[in-house]
């Protein structure tokens, strides 16, 4: 907290302290989720074949696992930003604050299990299955 | 007074008091692509990383869901495959305009309602052109 300007004498002391991540975390997570999902959409696309063998070796390669791990990080974090608005938009009271911890435990038990079964897949290829 | 509306004049987005208009249609299909994505979208992808780390057994059951014996897809298949690919690309090109309204941009009435208007239709032809390469592009190679 400054003491110069009006505007830093007052910034944070709002009862939320401050306000603007929220939304700018979305902006930022969108213009990555676009870089990123286009490069998915792509890439699936453009596989010979879908396939256990095919899309396991696709997955296998470092230059697809790694950015495959990055775009659930920033979808993920994105829904759970997006869904939040929605629930406080229409859920009050108890019902909000129950969502919300649904909400966090949902993002974060399936962006686990993503990025897991992802490494699993990139760690054992090559290896006999 | 109350049913004079000033046609020139912006329009709540409440769904329930007020008619449909391009804006406020785009707003309300941004969270419910949205919405759909991060609910059936999510539980799908994860389904499927899971199925392809577990072996050709898992993977294969994720496969008979959705598609045939020969690999193209089923009624399942279609419904769910063109249903988030569809989603997707409305959110990406209504996110994209969303991008613009942040800066102060597009805020014109006409300029607004056409750009709300393009969405609609990139999403569709985008969504198009993914199924025609997925279903035809690949024959020849």
């Amino acid at each position: 907290m400054g003491n110069g300007t009006s505007i830093g004498r007052v910034r944070g002391l709002g009862p939320a302290k401050e306000g603007t991540h929220h939304w700018w975390h979305q902006r930022l997570t969108a213009g990555a989720n676009l870089v990123l999902m286009v490069w998915f959409v792509v890439s699936v696309a453009l596989l010979p074949t879908y396939d256990f063998e095919t899309v396991r070796h696709w997955m296998g390669q470092t230059q697809v696992a790694v950015p495959l791990i990055l775009l659930v990080a920033s979808t993920f974090y994105h829904f759970r930003l997006g869904l939040q608005v929605v629930i406080e938009d229409y859920q009050h009271d108890e019902t909000h604050i129950v969502l919300m911890i649904l909400l966090n435990f949902f993002t974060l038990a399936a962006g686990t299990t993503a990025i897991f079964s992802i490494l699993k897949i990139a760690f054992s290829a090559g290896a006999a299955l | 007074m109350a049913n004079v509306r000033n046609t020139a004049r912006p329009m709540s987005p409440h769904l329930s008091i007020w008619k449909w208009g391009p804006s406020m249609a785009v707003s309300i299909t941004h969270r419910v692509t949205g919405s759909g994505m991060a609910t059936v979208g999510t539980l799908l992808f994860v389904w499927w990383l899971v199925a392809l780390a577990s072996g050709p057994a898992a993977y294969g059951l994720f496969l008979d869901v959705f598609t045939v014996k020969s690999g193209a897809l089923n009624v399942v298949g279609y419904v769910f495959g063109i249903g988030l690919t569809l989603s997707f690309f409305q959110h990406m090109c209504s996110g994209i305009r969303h991008l613009f309204l942040d800066q102060g941009a597009n805020f014109e009435l006409k300029a607004n309602k056409t750009t709300a208007q393009l969405t609609y239709v990139a999403a569709i032809v985008l969504t198009a052109a993914f199924w025609a390469f997925i279903i035809w592009g690949k024959t020849n190679g």
